[in-house]
């Protein structure tokens, strides 16, 4: 219980920050509705062709969005030099990692929330699904659960934001293709017992990740 | 340290063993081994390079060494972190806070995660030690650096340390914020031990007992601070280091 409520102190420390700057927010939301237009433009109307492309329009703009806002998951930290501050306290690295996790969790299903009503009102597609509510949950806290960690690893280097993606994307390939097969699905209707063996993928990973990340975190910021 | 029927009692505050970092092929510091005493005060000088901020974030346990021991205490760093780094206060010229939340947001956030009592009580007392309980609800951002300082020395002293660690905190201050810094620093009250690193001869002679120039990563001279004056401590240094302080 103590740690996480100390992870719950560092995700609420992010949130605040956030609601004053809105710095991740308004320009990973402007991104995914930018995204969401273009490929709407892009595709024209034919409902069909977009049964076929909106899985992967959903994901693109998801992915890339995460990107932005994973990216700034530690670099607010190190520019204003609060990373040491974080480690100098009397926490664990681990409760450092579930904190910001959640904290970058939180930020992409705000994002998603908002992206995913308008997604459905210029697709005109049934993406207000349970099943894809389950499929967007699943995907994302894989996302953040390699991101955070990554994230942390890139904030050392120089070119932290082109690091980022080159190491991460391979890693989440797997995810979102899941993801991909599995929002193709839940668009199509089909049954819950279709979309296991993809959601299965999916919480797989999740689990492999989030115990790993969890395990490597304190060497990865550490030196 | 004494053992005494099986029960490790702490002497040293700080107890340094065979102490090195490496970055690479790069030795930033060489083996090195000092302790300090329950309250005592100890200023390092060196030149830039010379292993000071790299022997600070050791004892912060911001970084680990690549060999030696580090006691706090009596109890060892690597082995209870977590407890060990709760009786560490630490202050450098980075200030650890958040620019867009409020000095009080600051405060209380630092003294959750210290797991605080009465955190309102003691936010407001270690605010108005520093002279700044008048400007906690102001965002960090808009306060001036030798202000930020300040809260920052605040932040150090909210979970009452026994040691604290200063690294060059006056760095981008000017006089009177320096002064200002080191009066709100001693006026504590709770007599900690103190290891600071500073580039002023004349303040570190004035404000510590015990003296350590580092050059190289190695100690190149220990000593108490009232056998020197300021000159000693020049012809000392540039003896030791090659080059004037």
């Amino acid at each position: 219980m103590r740690f996480l409520s100390k992870a719950l102190v560092i995700t609420w420390k992010d949130a605040l920050s956030e609601m004053r700057t809105k710095e991740v927010l308004s320009s990973v939301v402007v991104f995914a509705l930018l995204v969401i237009v273009i490929f709407n433009f892009a595709f024209g109307a034919s409902q069909e062709k977009m049964l076929l492309v909106a899985p992967g329009i959903l994901w693109v703009t998801f992915t890339f969005a995460g990107m932005l806002s994973i990216n700034r998951a530690f670099i607010p930290e190190k520019e204003q030099g609060c990373l040491e501050g974080l480690m100098v306290c009397p926490i664990s690295r681990e409760a450092i990692y579930i904190g910001k996790m959640l904290g970058s969790l939180l930020f992409m299903l705000i994002v998603e929330a908002i992206a995913l009503p308008i997604f459905t009102f210029l697709f005109n597609l049934p993406v207000l699904s349970l099943q894809l509510v389950v499929v967007t949950v699943l995907a994302t806290l894989g996302f953040v659960a390699v991101g955070t960690l990554f994230s942390a690893l890139a904030v050392n280097t120089k070119a932290r934001e082109m690091v980022l993606p080159i190491l991460f994307l391979p890693i989440v390939v797997p995810l979102i293709i899941s993801a991909v097969k599995a929002s193709e699905l839940a668009l199509s209707r089909e049954s819950w017992a279709t979309l296991a063996s993809w959601l299965g993928i999916m919480g797989a990973f999740d689990v492999i990740f989030l115990v790993v990340s969890f395990l490597v975190f304190a060497f990865v910021i550490e030196e | 340290m004494t053992a005494d029927n099986g029960k490790v009692s702490p002497v040293w505050a700080i107890d340094i063993q065979g102490l090195t970092k490496s970055f690479g092929n790069s030795l930033a510091l060489r083996g090195i081994d000092f302790q300090v005493g329950q309250g005592e005060s100890v200023v390092i000088f060196g030149p830039n390079g010379a292993g000071k901020t790299t022997l600070i974030k050791l004892l912060a346990s911001i970084m680990n060494p690549t060999s030696g021991k580090i006691l706090i205490n009596g109890r060892s760093l690597k082995d209870n972190a977590e407890e060990v780094r709760r009786q560490i206060g630490v202050v450098t010229h980075q200030t650890f806070l958040y620019s867009h939340l409020t000095g009080r947001e600051n405060l209380e956030f630092y003294s959750r995660l210290y797991d605080v009592p009465r955190r309102r009580e003691r936010i407001d007392e270690v605010a108005a030690l520093v002279g700044m309980k008048s400007r906690l609800h102001d965002r960090v951002g808009t306060l001036s650096r030798g202000m930020q300082q300040r809260l920052s020395i605040a932040r150090c002293l909210l979970h009452r340390p026994s040691i604290i660690l200063l690294d060059e905190p006056e760095t981008g201050l000017d006089q009177q914020a320096t002064a200002m810094l080191w009066q709100a620093l001693w006026s504590a009250g709770e007599s900690p031990t103190i290891v600071l690193t500073t580039h002023s001869l004349e303040r570190g002679l004035a404000l510590c007992e015990r003296l350590l120039i580092l050059a190289w990563g190695r100690i190149a001279y220990q000593g108490s601070t009232r056998a020197l004056g300021l000159d000693d401590l020049r012809r000392t240094y540039q003896h030791c280091v090659g080059i004037e302080p």
